[in-house]
C-alpha cells in the first residue's frame, strides 16, 4: 500500500492546478488590457510607464501580501492602512531626529514596529478569541488615534527628513534603456518569492492553508492554531511596517490620514488575485498580479484622453466586482476537474454527490 | 426579571455602562442636560444611527454591508446632479435619489445570491465603486444653494424640538424593534443567520429574505445621505466618506455577533445611545476627536475581549474539579 500513498503525493500532469491557472490568466489580463490600452494611449506601453507602475504598485503589493497571509487563515486585517501611517510617521520622526541614520537601520525599525503593532491584533484575534473584523476594527481607531497623540498634531515634512530618503524611491538597480529597475520594485518581489515558496513548500505555511480551509479539523489535528494565527497577523503587520516605510519615501510628508483606505485597496488585491476570503487558498502570487492588475488598469485610465480621472474608482468597482464573480463561477470548474484529476491519479472512485442546495457550498 | 438578565447579560451591562457615562457627563458639566445638548447629541451622527438600525439586520442575517457610506455619498450625489440638471422638480430629485439608493443595494444583493459570493467582496467593491459613482455625478465640484424648504427640514425643528431626521430615527428604530423581535420576518432573520443551509432545509425563502435586506439597506443608506446634505447645506463627492467603520462598530457594540444569528434591537439601541453619549461627554469637555475615535475602537474591542477573559478564568477555575470527578 506505501506504494500507492507516494503515488497520492505525486501529481497528475494532464491538468494543471487551479492556483496557476488563477495566476496565468491574471498575467494574460495584464497583457490583455495593456494590448488593448496601447491602442488609445500614445508612447504606451513604455519605459515611463513601466517605471510609473514598478514604483506606485509597491505599498499595496506588500500590504496584499500580508493581508492574503491573513486571509489565507479565514481571517482579515483592517488596521494594515493605519499600521502604515504609524510605522511611516514613526520611522520619519526617528531620520528627523537622527539625521546620520541609513535606510537599514529605518527599515529596521519600521519593521519591528510594525510586527509589535501587528502582534497586537494576533494576541486579540488567536488567544482573546475576539473575531479578526472586530479586533482589527478596533485596532484600526486605536493604532490611528496613537499615531495622533505621537504626533501631536505635527506632520513630518520632507524639509526635517535627510535626503536620501526621497531618492531612495527613485534608487535603481538596473537600467536597460530606459527601464529602471527600482531597488523598491526588486524588495518587493522578494517579499513575494519568499512568502510564495513558504506558504507552498514549508510546513508552518502549509497549516495556515489548513487552518484557513477548516479550523475545527486543524486543531483536532493538533496544529498550533493560536499560535500560527498569531505569526500571520505579526507578519501582516511586519510587512505593513515596511509598507509603512516606503510610503515615507514616497510621499515624503506625513499628517495624521497618512495611509487610511490602505486596508481595503489591500483586501480588493488579494480578492481580486484570487485569495478566498473564506480562507484555505489562494496564492501570494496571485495577490501580488491582483495588486499590479489594479494598479496597471488604474494608471492607464488615468492616461486615457477619452476618460476623465472621475471615472477611474467607479470603473475600478465594476473591475473587482467582474474579477470576483468570474472567479468564483470558474474556479468551482477547475477545482472539481483537479479533484477528479487527482482521485483519478491515486485510482479512487468518484464520491457519491448528494443534492447539495444552491449557494450551500460559497467555496469560491 | 432576573430570567431576562441573565438571557440579556450584554444589554444589562451597555444600561450600565450608560448610566455610568450619563453620571459621568453630569458630574463634568452643567450644560449636559440641556434640551439643545442633546438634541445637539443625536444630531452630529443621526444619519449615521439611521443606517446602524438596519445595519443590524444585516449582520444579524449573518451577512455585512461595507457599501453604505458609498450608497449615502451616490444618492446625495444622485440628488445633486439631478438638481443642477434643473429641468426636474426638487421632490422628484429627492425621490430618484432614494430609489438610486434601493437600486444600489438591489444590485450587490442580487450579485450576493446569484453567485453565492460573499458579501464583504461584494459591498467591498460597491463601497469602492459607488464612491466612484458620486465621483463620476460631481466631479469636484460642491453643489449647495438647495429649495429654502430643504435646508429648512435638514436643519429645523420639525416637532417640538426635533427635526426631521430624529423623527425618521424614532419611528424607524421602533418599526424594526417590532418586525426584529415581534414577527415572522424577524425569526426568519435570526433563523438564516444561525445557518443559511437549515433555513433552507426548513422551508424558509432564504434569498428572499437577503435581497429584501440587501435593498432596504441600499434604501436607508440613500435616505440617510439625504438628510445629510440637507442637514449640512451642500453635497460632494466624497460626503459621508468611511461612516462605514462608525456604523458597523456601533452595530457590534451592541452585542450583535458578527458571524450572525444573534442580536437584539434593545441592544443596538443602547450602543447607540451609549457612543454617542461618550462622544458628546468627551466633546463638551473638549477632547480631541481622535481620541473619542480611539475610546470607541478600544471599546469595541473590550466588549468582546473582557467577557471572553471572563470566560477563560472561570473555565480554568472549574477544570480542576472536572478532573478530579470520581470516575
Amino acid at each position: 500500500m506505501t506504494t500507492d500513498a507516494s503515488a497520492a503525493i505525486a501529481r497528475p500532469r494532464r491538468f494543471p492546478q487551479p492556483d496557476r491557472i488563477k495566476e496565468i490568466s491574471l498575467l494574460g489580463m495584464i497583457a490583455f488590457s495593456m494590448i488593448v490600452f496601447s491602442f488609445f494611449i500614445d508612447e504606451y506601453p513604455g519605459a515611463r510607464f513601466f517605471d510609473r507602475l514598478t514604483t506606485s504598485v509597491v505599498i499595496v503589493a506588500i500590504l496584499a501580501v500580508g493581508q492574503s497571509i491573513v486571509i489565507i487563515t479565514r481571517n482579515v486585517d483592517l488596521s494594515v492602512g493605519s499600521i502604515v501611517g504609524f510605522t511611516a510617521y514613526l520611522t520619519g520622526d526617528f531620520l528627523a531626529t537622527f539625521g546620520s541614520a541609513g535606510p537599514i537601520a529605518a527599515i529596521g525599525i519600521a519593521i519591528v514596529a510594525g510586527a509589535v503593532l501587528g502582534s497586537i491584533n494576533g494576541a486579540l484575534v488567536a488567544f482573546g478569541g475576539v473575531p479578526a473584523i472586530i479586533a482589527t476594527l478596533g485596532t484600526l481607531a486605536v493604532f490611528r488615534t496613537a499615531m495622533g497623540l505621537y504626533a501631536g498634531g505635527i506632520d513630518i515634512t520632507v524639509d526635517r527628513l535627510p535626503d536620501w530618503v526621497l531618492e531612495f524611491n527613485q534608487r535603481s538597480v538596473l537600467t536597460i534603456g530606459g527601464f529602471d529597475l527600482t531597488l523598491i520594485f526588486v524588495i518587493t518581489i522578494a517579499v513575494v518569492a519568499f512568502f510564495q515558496w513558504f506558504l507552498a513548500r514549508v510546513r508552518g505555511g502549509r497549516r495556515l492553508y489548513a487552518i484557513g480551509s477548516n479550523p475545527d479539523a486543524a486543531s483536532q489535528a493538533g496544529l498550533p492554531a493560536a499560535r500560527l494565527i498569531f505569526l500571520a497577523f505579526l507578519t501582516s503587520g511586519a510587512l505593513a511596517g515596511l509598507a509603512g516605510f516606503m510610503y515615507l519615501t514616497r510621499v515624503g510628508t506625513i499628517s495624521a490620514a497618512a495611509g487610511a483606505g490602505l486596508e481595503l485597496r489591500s483586501v480588493a488585491a488579494a480578492v481580486v488575485g484570487g485569495v478566498s476570503i473564506l480562507g484555505g487558498s489562494g496564492t501570494v502570487l496571485g495577490a501580488f498580479l491582483g495588486a499590479l492588475l489594479l494598479d496597471e488598469l488604474r494608471l492607464s485610465l488615468i492616461r486615457l484622453p477619452a476618460i476623465s480621472e472621475f471615472w477611474i474608482e467607479a470603473a475600478l468597482g465594476a473591475l473587482i466586482l467582474v474579477a470576483v464573480v468570474l472567479d468564483a463561477t470558474l474556479r468551482k470548474r477547475l477545482n472539481s476537474r483537479w479533484a477528479a484529476e487527482v482521485r483519478r491519479s491515486i485510482g479512487e472512485p468518484a464520491p457519491v454527490t448528494q443534492g447539495i442546495p444552491e449557494g450551500g457550498s460559497a467555496d469560491a | 426579571m432576573r430570567e431576562w438578565a441573565r438571557n440579556h447579560r450584554w444589554e444589562v451591562l451597555l444600561v450600565g455602562l450608560l448610566i455610568a457615562t450619563t453620571a459621568i457627563n453630569i458630574a463634568i458639566t452643567p450644560v449636559y442636560l440641556g434640551v439643545g445638548n442633546f438634541i445637539n447629541l443625536f444630531g452630529l451622527s443621526v444619519e449615521k444611527i439611521i443606517v446602524a438600525v438596519v445595519m443590524a439586520f444585516v449582520i444579524i442575517n449573518g451577512e455585512i454591508d461595507l457599501s453604505v457610506a458609498s450608497v449615502m455619498g451616490f444618492s446625495a450625489a444622485v440628488m445633486a446632479a439631478l438638481y443642477v440638471g434643473g429641468d426636474v422638480p426638487f421632490v422628484v430629485c429627492v425621490a430618484i435619489a432614494i430609489a438610486a439608493g434601493a437600486t444600489a443595494g438591489l444590485l450587490q444583493g442580487l450579485v450576493v445570491i446569484r453567485f453565492g459570493l460573499p458579501s464583504l467582496v461584494v459591498t467591498l467593491a460597491g463601497l469602492i465603486g459607488f464612491r466612484g459613482a458620486a465621483r463620476v455625478l460631481l466631479e469636484d465640484t460642491a453643489v449647495g444653494d438647495f429649495p429654502e424648504w430643504f435646508d429648512r427640514l435638514g436643519q429645523q425643528p420639525l416637532l417640538g424640538p426635533l427635526p426631521l431626521a430624529m423623527v425618521i430615527f424614532i419611528v424607524e428604530l421602533t418599526i424594526a424593534w417590532i418586525i426584529l423581535e415581534r414577527g415572522s420576518f424577524g425569526r426568519k432573520v435570526y433563523a438564516i443567520g444561525n445557518s443559511a443551509e437549515v433555513a433552507r432545509f426548513a422551508g424558509i425563502g432564504v434569498t428572499g429574505v437577503k435581497l429584501k435586506i440587501f435593498v432596504t439597506s441600499g434604501l436607508v443608506a440613500g435616505l440617510a445621505g439625504v438628510l445629510f446634505a440637507a442637514r449640512v447645506g451642500s453635497v460632494r463627492g466624497d460626503l459621508a466618506q468611511f461612516f462605514e467603520l462608525d456604523i458597523i462598530t456601533i452595530v457590534l457594540l451592541g452585542g450583535v455577533s458578527i458571524f450572525g444569528g444573534s442580536g437584539s434591537m434593545l441592544g443596538v439601541a443602547l450602543a447607540i445611545f451609549t457612543v454617542l453619549n461618550i462622544r458628546n461627554g468627551m466633546g463638551l469637555t473638549n477632547v480631541d476627536g481622535l481620541i473619542q475615535t480611539g475610546v470607541i475602537g478600544l471599546l469595541l474591542i473590550g466588549s468582546v475581549l473582557i467577557p471572553n477573559l471572563v470566560q477563560k478564568a472561570r473555565q480554568r477555575r472549574s477544570t480542576p474539579a472536572i478532573a478530579h470527578a470520581p470516575p
